[in-house]
């Protein structure tokens, strides 16, 4: 059968296993500096709007952090009242959307018949797919005349309670830092539910079934064994939201009302790091172009701890699951 | 020359020449130590099976002989393992002649994701440049010889994942053959197969032998005794004893031999 | 005694229920309520001038130019992520599967997918529009590349980690066997390997044009926009979300309609394409168990 076949000398193979093994030098090289784009995209993000914001960063110092006035006439610019606005539309956003996110991924793992879970779960993560400029028109065309109906029945209900009273005065304009929360809410509900919901099934089969088999009711199962199980990555899925609330641009920004002015109601019109940026760039030179890439910067940098932090309590699920 | 006396040599092996001579071979993943000490002298054109309770180290003896275990990290072999004299543990041992020279067939059979025609053409074309029409003879000799050409030779262009298990093992057999080995490793050949699969390619075995040097690793005793000709039996990374196979099956020299075979442990 | 802990734990447990039960109607309530109001916006706005007339007309014109630029970018800039990221992912995969340089690229893949889309328009506009608007002394500053590297940005990370999750699922086995016929490790990955998640590799980047198509944070300081049809790269470039925006910050009804008419076009493409890549992964996924 192998009559014809020829024995090649050793030589010949040494020569071919040296163009091979120079062949798969290259591809792996190409492979390494391709990943290594990811490293510098990430990094080279962080540099440039260092670059970008010198002019403000390193004239204004802290001022820059701390003062709340914002004018482009006097070229004065502080960070104070979009940092404020981004940071309360996404608290309240969290506020909102973390116990919305927590039944949905609770119905979605225990209580919903399994017929249901798919449709119903692929559903919600349709949530995350419709673009956010969507979700801006949507939100001042139709959400903010809404909230401006509900909002004096806010005012007149929560807005005589002492204390957290303050937050719900003021006129019903509809536009303003509450909408703007609920507006992201809706868009980061997808984002924790699905991680919650991925973290839930993660559970052991037989620690929930033990649970059952003593008589637990679905309740104490989810309270007692599953998230004590999955707390890590629960509050990993929370942060990621976060991530995204913090960083949403065109969700908020039709929505906000665009003001410069921090204010104790959540009634009224704020403006936020990113609505800044996308409202005011395009029509900004010299120190004020300067002073909102700096502000890019400032979000680039809240952003990447909270993402962050968000990786690293969903790694340690992650690293469980392993084992 | 070695001494023979020490060396694992099966009784009566004398009239057909040793193919591949394990010296001293130790074999470590990371810190554990998995193959101690081997030595064994593999005859030509016969079928040697390696028998042992999971984790004794069959396995990780048969991945010494085409250095497969490199592709892991911490993995190290020290010894020699000598294919025609020359030792495939050396550095200087081009890997892709000790590739063609000892072909592999796995657990599970892994047919690539392309047509059965390209499947036992890909490592051809890889090694040599033919002109298509050789190409096809070398396809049809190498499906030939694996016992499936009847039943793919109608649709050769089709993919090979459309095939049944036992047709993609003696697919990937013939993908082996293809290149004209002197050894072909089988690594539990038919575990995933089911026993009209398995008997077909018990038999292809028999066939091959005339042709190949056969190592064969089974955790099957049954098998070993109706395909092989030689049979190692091993231990906790140890060889424990190795001989013909008659001889190990009806009289084994060691306890541990006999106890194994006659289902007391493993 | 007991049977009273009993009620209380059994109506506590109906309230968790129902509680989680309503959440999820909520959420189901706003996708309906968004979906609904695009669509009925949107039809009763669709038109055939959108699709031939430029948005230079204004209320009576359409949305052809922003059509146009929005394909040419998402295009393009799947050509600029879709290679890097197909091969990135294959590093991750093939070479660095347990490295800490892997884990680490990773990680900050991870974090690159959900970093603020309007930081990655910021970042394109440092590095390419003012240096090219330096280099061309102001002949070209905002472009259709611009736009489409943003873009290109935001989608990376998605096939980047698609491609890695992809890969990694198919059996070692089949790197031994090809490993043992004496093939070159790249030539097993391009042939083999990347012939074997051919499926799970193009769902990826099919998600990354998904993700990518429905950006307007992006392309605002990158693409800019233009009323005017434009077929160069190198001009200015309308798209479809950003003319959205635009629309629905002008006061006149009008071009809200178009604004929503161009909402349903890009959300039906964007959910389509989502939709359709799911149903196809999961058909995979269960043609391979």
């Amino acid at each position: 059968m192998h009559a014809a076949r020829t024995e090649t000398p050793a030589r010949d193979f040494e020569t071919r296993a040296r163009t091979d093994a120079r062949h798969d030098r290259i591809f792996h090289g190409a492979l390494k500096s391709c990943a290594l784009l990811v490293l510098a995209a990430l990094l080279g993000a962080a540099l440039s709007m260092l670059w970008g914001g010198r002019e403000v960063l390193f004239q204004h110092g802290f001022h820059f952090l701390t003062s709340s006035s914002w004018n482009p006439v006097t070229d004065d610019y502080g960070a104070l009242a979009p940092v404020f606005g981004t940071l309360v539309t996404s608290l309240i956003a969290l506020v909102l959307a973390v116990p919305l996110s927590f039944g949905i991924a609770l119905f979605l793992t225990e209580i919903a018949p399994v017929w249901m879970r798919g449709p119903v779960g692929t559903a919600i993560e349709l949530l995350a797919g419709i673009p956010s400029i969507i979700y801006g028109m949507w939100g001042l065309f139709i959400f903010v005349p809404f909230m401006a109906r509900i909002e004096p029945a806010l005012s007149s209900t929560l807005g005589q309670i002492p204390l957290i009273g303050k937050l719900f005065e003021g006129p019903p304009l509809g536009l303003g830092i509450l909408t703007a929360g609920i507006v992201l809410a809706v868009m980061i509900l997808p984002f924790i539910s699905s991680v919650m919901r991925e973290v839930f099934q993660t559970v052991p089969k037989r620690l929930k079934e033990s649970a059952y088999a003593l008589g637990s009711t679905t309740r104490e199962v989810v309270w007692d064994i599953v998230l004590p199980y999955t707390r890590s990555a629960v509050i990993g899925g929370i942060f990621l939201g976060l991530g995204r609330a913090l960083g949403e641009t065109m969700a908020v920004t039709f929505v906000l009302g665009n003001s410069d002015n921090i204010t104790s109601s959540l009634l009224m019109p704020g403006t936020s790091i990113s609505s800044s940026i996308a409202n005011e760039f395009n029509e900004a030179v010299g120190t004020h172009r300067s002073a909102l890439i700096a502000l890019g910067f400032l979000l680039f940098v809240v952003t990447f701890i909270v993402l962050l932090i968000a990786r690293l309590m969903l790694r340690q699920l992650a690293r469980r699951e392993g084992n | 020359m070695t001494d023979l006396t020490s060396v694992a040599t099966p009784a009566g092996a004398t009239a057909t020449r040793s193919k591949i001579r394990v010296r001293n071979l130790n074999f470590f993943y990371h810190d554990f130590h998995a193959l101690k000490g081997i030595d064994m002298d593999i005859p030509e054109k016969r079928v040697t099976a390696i028998i042992g309770p999971s984790g004794c180290g069959k396995s990780t003896l048969l991945r010494v002989f085409n250095r497969i275990y490199a592709m892991y990290p911490k993995l190290r072999a020290e010894g020699s393992v000598e294919l025609d004299g020359e030792n495939v543990l050396d550095p200087g041992y081009a890997m892709n002649r000790l590739r063609i020279k000892v072909g592999m067939v796995f657990q599970k059979p892994v047919p690539f994701p392309m047509t059965i025609y390209e499947n036992v053409a890909y490592g051809i074309r890889h090694h040599q440049k033919l002109g298509r029409k050789k190409l096809d003879e070398r396809v049809e000799e190498a499906l030939r010889s694996a016992a499936i050409w009847g039943e793919v030779k109608d649709k050769l262009r089709h993919s090979a994942l459309g095939l049944s298990g036992g047709q993609q093992q003696r697919l990937c057999i013939a993908r082996c053959i293809a290149l004209q080995p002197d050894v072909l490793l089988l690594d539990e050949p038919t575990s995933a197969l089911d026993p009209i699969a398995t008997s077909r390619i018990e038999q292809l075995i028999e066939e091959l032998k005339r042709t190949y040097t056969i190592v064969i690793v089974t955790h099957n005793m049954q098998q070993a005794a109706r395909v092989s000709d030689y049979t190692a039996f091993m231990y906790l990374g140890e060889m424990i004893e190795f001989g013909d196979t008659e001889m190990i099956f009806t009289k084994p020299e060691k306890k541990q031999t006999e106890d194994y075979i006659t289902g007391r442990f493993g | 005694m007991s049977s009273a802990i009993y009620t209380r734990r059994r109506i506590t447990n109906a309230v968790a229920m129902v509680l989680s039960s309503i959440a999820t109607v909520i959420g189901l309530v706003f996708l309906a309520w968004i979906l609904w109001v695009t669509v009925s916006n949107g039809i009763s706005a669709l038109n055939l001038k959108l699709f031939t007339r430029i948005t230079a007309y204004g209320a009576d014109g359409g949305l052809s130019n922003a059509i146009v630029g929005s394909l040419g970018m998402d295009l393009l800039a799947l050509l600029i992520c879709a290679p890097i990221g197909v091969l990135a992912g294959t590093y991750l995969a093939e070479y660095a599967a347990t490295s800490r340089l892997g884990a680490t690229i990773r990680f900050l893949n991870d974090i690159l997918l959900s970093a603020p889309s309007i930081v990655l328009g910021l970042f394109v506009y440092v590095i390419v529009v003012v240096p090219m608007s330096n280099v061309t002394h102001g002949a070209v500053s905002f472009s259709g590349v611009a736009g489409a590297i943003a873009l290109a940005l935001i989608g990376l990370p998605v096939i980047v980690r698609t491609t890695d999750e992809m890969l990694q699922l198919v059996p070692g086995s089949l790197r031994e066997a090809a490993l043992s016929l004496g093939i070159p490790q790249w030539k097993l990955t391009v042939q083999v390997l990347m012939r074997a998640a051919t499926s799970g590799i193009l769902t990826g980047v099919l998600l990354a044009l998904a993700r990518l198509a429905g950006e307007t944070a992006p392309l605002l300081f990158t693409a800019f926009g233009n009323n005017f049809m434009t077929y160069s790269p190198l001009s200015k470039t309308a798209s479809v979300p950003v003319a959205i925006y635009q629309y629905t910050n002008d006061p006149n009804p009008a071009l809200h309609a178009i604004a929503w008419a161009g909402a349903l076009l890009i959300t039906l493409f964007v959910l389509a394409l989502s939709l359709l890549t799911r149903l196809f992964f999961s058909r995979k996924k269960v043609s391979h168990d």
